[in-house]
Parts: structure tokens; sequence; C-alpha cells
């Protein structure tokens, strides 16, 4: 029996054992998602404050002609919600990316690099648990807006997972390599600024496209160019049941090539961690 | 000391074949700057062995090399026989590990930062909760396992890193300067409580410190000074080797550099 083998027979690195760290993972996170109540009403206050306020506000002003996947005019209220939905896993994304940089700093991160199962493993499943507790938001900020009566076709409830799962999972991954570049949580309000609010508001996440292309060719250009609008629009095609390939195709290869710089970048061979001293994870 | 001397204390090369932990000619350099410079220690199958260095020694770069968080490039490393480069997973299911920052998840209750480490560690749930009721007993906190760990003071929140170290069942445990910032009775707590598990377990030790009153006279020392291995050998073997009337004389003599005093005894918990 190779060194390998008796090392994994011993310590029960099999598939259950891959299967308990996973859970392991998750847990952790929702654990820590349960323990700071404030977290929560804030990813639920944030885009409410879009939808009751400022939705209300561009009602009259945005009416959003008929434009796939809707087939009638639509109330911006009711155009408004897939970007939302976008938004929350997009924050989620960035606050779980902000919570590696302070288990970093705290020593945290250390626990989890020196666990014996494969680095690639242990960053995906750190992906997989803030995917899952964005899910959950998302679900929250449905039943509130549907309450507050934007109509969300019964099918797209459950036709909107997947979209949640491969669109979270990309802004994690996209956190997380931001994670990396980051020495001090005093640099995150700048990714803040250079980073989340720009991805957010040269999308279309708050308006279509094309209404974007009419006031200004050059931001249109630098919607199409920007990730985060397919992540949007898959959700939204989603949510309506459409399909919607080119979104599709781009958030599954951005979600492979973040998801990889990610795991280059934690690898202690290759990544950027090992080069300066102090910054051991 | 002349070099002869030194060569000789530096010629007691680790053998892996019955080493719990075996360091051979590691280096590592931080751009320009070198940090370790053709470490080499070893530390023996249920044996205690301290890391004697001043801070900047290059002692957290080289438990950063053990424990994987840096990829060794130059040299070998292996626990228990398993390389740490090539066989990572096998070599850290057979580590413990207690970090010099604190590393306790401080929103969670101590049991859930157990457990949480034990899946890590893809222990299931019966093991997992059978082997944190141990190792709380072990460290003499079961009566604070439902307690969050903020809620600890400092000495048991390293009791509890300890413990955490433990819950695996590792055949080697890795401490780096576990008792800094701690009182002189948590101090001596926690050196007393790792020498009794390492007797009881029959756990291999590297006890990473710069304070002379944590290592005892049967205690393997290896001194480390700005990267490099000065000397490795049992205690009386140094302050032989170095013609000098004690381990802080020995270690003046042997670095140029004096070991600081022990700290104050309110130093805080």
């Amino acid at each position: 029996m190779s060194a390998t083998t008796l090392g994994r027979a011993r310590h029960g690195l099999t598939l259950g054992g891959y299967a308990i760290c996973l859970k392991g993972v998750l847990w952790r996170e929702a654990l820590r998602f349960i323990h700071q109540r404030g977290r929560f009403l804030a990813a639920l206050v944030r885009p409410l404050v879009w939808l009751v306020i400022f939705a209300a506000g561009w009602r009259q002003v945005l009416g959003v002609s008929i434009a796939p996947p809707y087939h009638t005019y639509i109330l911006y209220s009711t155009y408004v919600v897939p970007g939302l939905l976008s938004m929350i896993q997009f924050f989620y994304g960035m606050q779980s990316s902000l919570s590696m940089v302070y288990d970093r700093e705290m020593g945290n991160m250390r626990v989890l690099l020196v666990s014996p199962f494969p680095r690639w493993f242990l960053l995906v499943a750190r992906l997989s648990a803030a995917t899952v507790i964005s899910i959950i938001q998302c679900y929250a900020f449905l039943v509130v807006a549907w309450l507050w009566g934007v109509e969300i076709p019964d099918p797209g409830w459950l036709a909107v997972l997947p979209a949640l799962i491969i669109g979270g999972f990309m802004l994690a991954a996209m956190g997380m390599v931001l994670s990396s570049l980051i020495r001090q949580l005093e640099n995150f309000a700048g990714v803040m600024n250079f980073v989340i609010f720009p991805l957010f508001f040269a999308s279309s996440a708050l308006y279509p496209l094309w209404q974007v292309q009419q006031s200004s060719p050059i931001l249109y250009q630098a919607c199409l160019l920007n990730p985060f609008t397919y992540v949007v629009e898959l959700t939204r095609f989603s949510l309506y049941s459409t399909w919607n390939p080119t979104a599709l195709l781009v958030v599954v290869g951005c979600t492979i090539v973040f998801t990889a710089a990610a795991i280059l970048a934690y690898d202690p061979a290759r990544g950027l961690m090992a080069r300066r001293p102090g910054a051991a994870a | 000391m002349d070099g002869s001397d030194l060569a000789e204390l530096t010629a007691l090369a680790p053998d892996p074949g019955t080493s719990a932990l075996s360091v051979e000619g590691v280096s590592h350099s931080y751009g320009e700057r070198r940090a370790l410079d053709k470490v080499s220690l070893a530390v023996p199958r249920g044996g205690f062995a301290a890391l004697l260095g001043l801070n900047g020694a290059g002692k957290t770069t080289l438990f950063s090399l053990i424990t994987r968080l840096f990829d060794t490039r130059h040299g070998r490393i292996t626990v228990q026989g398993f390389d740490v480069s090539r066989h990572p997973s096998a070599a850290l299911a057979e580590l413990g590990v207690v970090f010099q920052a604190r590393t306790l998840d401080l929103d969670l209750s101590v049991r859930d930062n157990l457990l949480y480490h034990a899946a890590l560690h893809g222990l299931g749930r019966r093991r997992a909760q059978a082997r944190t009721a141990a190792v709380l007993e072990d460290v003499g906190l079961t009566e604070r396992a439902r307690d969050k760990a903020r809620r600890l003071s400092g000495g048991q929140m390293r009791r509890v890193e300890i413990a955490r170290a433990l819950i695996h069942e590792p055949s080697v445990l890795v401490l780096d300067e576990p008792t800094v910032g701690l009182d002189v009775a948590s101090k001596a707590a926690i050196v007393e409580q790792v020498r009794a598990l390492s007797r009881m377990r029959g756990v291999a030790v590297l006890w990473a410190t710069h304070l002379l009153d944590e290592i005892e006279p049967g205690d393997h020392v290896i001194v480390l000074h700005l990267g490099k291995v000065l000397a490795a050998g049992e205690m009386s073997e140094i302050i032989a080797l170095a013609q000098a009337p004690d381990l802080r004389s020995a270690f003046r003599g042997l670095t140029g550099t004096a070991v600081p005093a022990p700290e104050p005894e309110d130093a805080g918990a």
C-alpha cells in the first residue's frame, strides 16, 4: 500500500469523507449566517429599498416595452426583480470574499487550508456554501416581492433555481479571486467603489440594454462586456422559463475561469499567497 | 564556539525513517529576502522538540511550510514518512497544528468549533462527537463546551485550539509560540498539558518558542537564528558544546543575541 493510500485509508479521505467535509463547511457558513442576523436583514433590506422606493419612483418613467423574455408590457417593478436577485447574490459573493479576508487576518482561513482534503475541494466547498446561503436570501426576497404585488410566474419559482446556483457560484468565485488580491480588510472599500458598483450599474440589472444603447453606445458596449449582465439575463430568462443560451454560455465560462483563478490564487505552489511574508492564508 | 563545533551540532541529520517529523535542507525566500536557509531538523516519534528562536528567526515561515500553507520549493519535509509536497493529504492527516495567531471562530461555540474541525478531517458525526468530548476532557474544558469561543479567556482559547489540533488523533503536533500573550499560570498549565498529552498519547511535538523557561533538560532543542539552524541536540549537549553555564548563555554565545526575559505575570490571559 502506498504512503498516500495508507494515509487516506486511516483518515477516511473517501467519498463519504468528502461529503462530511462539504457538509461541515456548509454547516459552518449557515451557523455564521444565523448568528449574524443583521447580515440577513441587510441583505434583504437592500433589494427591498430598490424595489419599494426606487422602482416606485421610476415606474412611470421607465415603462418597459415588450422585449424577451416578456410577452407584454410590464411594470418597472417587475423588470427590476431579476436584477435585484442577482444583486443579492453579487453582494453576498462579495460579503463572502470579505469574510475570507477577515478569516485570513484572524487566522481562521489557515484552519480550513490545513485540512487533508485537496485545496481545490476546500475552496469549492466554500464557494458552494456561499452559493447556498445567497439562494436562501433570494427566495426570501422573492416571497417579499410577491407579497408586494410583483407577479412571478408559478413555474418560475423552480425554473430560476439552476440560474441562481450557477450565477451565485460565479459571483462567489469572482469574490474569492478578489479576496486573494486584497491584503487587508480596509482595502475592501476600494473593491466596493471600483468593482461592485461599476459592475452593478453597467449591467442590465436596473434598465434594459436597448435603453442604454440609445443613451450611450459606449456604456452599452461596457454592459455587453460585463459578466454580471449575463448573470442578470440568465436569471431573468429562467424566471420566465425561457432559454437564453448566450447568457448560459457566458456564465458557465466565467464560472470556470473565476473558479480556476481562485484555486490558482490559493495554491501554495503557484498562488499569490506564498509571495509575501505573513500572508500564509 | 568555533566552526567545527557548529558543524558537529548541525550534523544531527534527520532520519525520515525513525522521525515523526523531518525537515531536510529546506530554504524559503520572500523575493530577495531569504527567510530559511537549508534548515534541517527532526522530531522523533513520541518525542518533544523545542524550536528556539527569536522573532524573525523563521519559525513561522517553517510552520507555514510544514503545514503546506506555503509550498516547499527547496528541500523536503515529511510527516510520518509522508512527503508534504508530494502527498499533502496523507501528511496533513497526520498533523495537528496550533498557530501563533488565534484561529477559533469566535461566533461559534467551543463544541461547534471542534465539530467543524472534525468535519474538515472527514470524521463522521458519531466519531466527531466522541472525539469532541474526549479532547475537551483532555484539556479540562468539558463544562465550557456550549459557550461561545469569544467568552473564553486567552488561556482557555489556547487549550481549545490544542484540543482542536488533537481531534483527528494526529501523530505529530506542531505549535507556533502557543503561550504568547498568556499569563504565567496559563502558560505553565499549557506547557504541562501538552507535555502530558505527548507522554500519554505518544504524540511527537514540535514546540516553537523564544522563551527559555518553556524548555526542560531532557528536551531536544533546535536553535534557529536568522533562518539557519545553528545547533540541535539535548539541552545539556548544547550547553556543553557552547561551553556555557546555562542555555541562556549558550544561546547568546551561538547567536550573539540575548534571549528576552520571561514575560511579566500580568501579560494578560
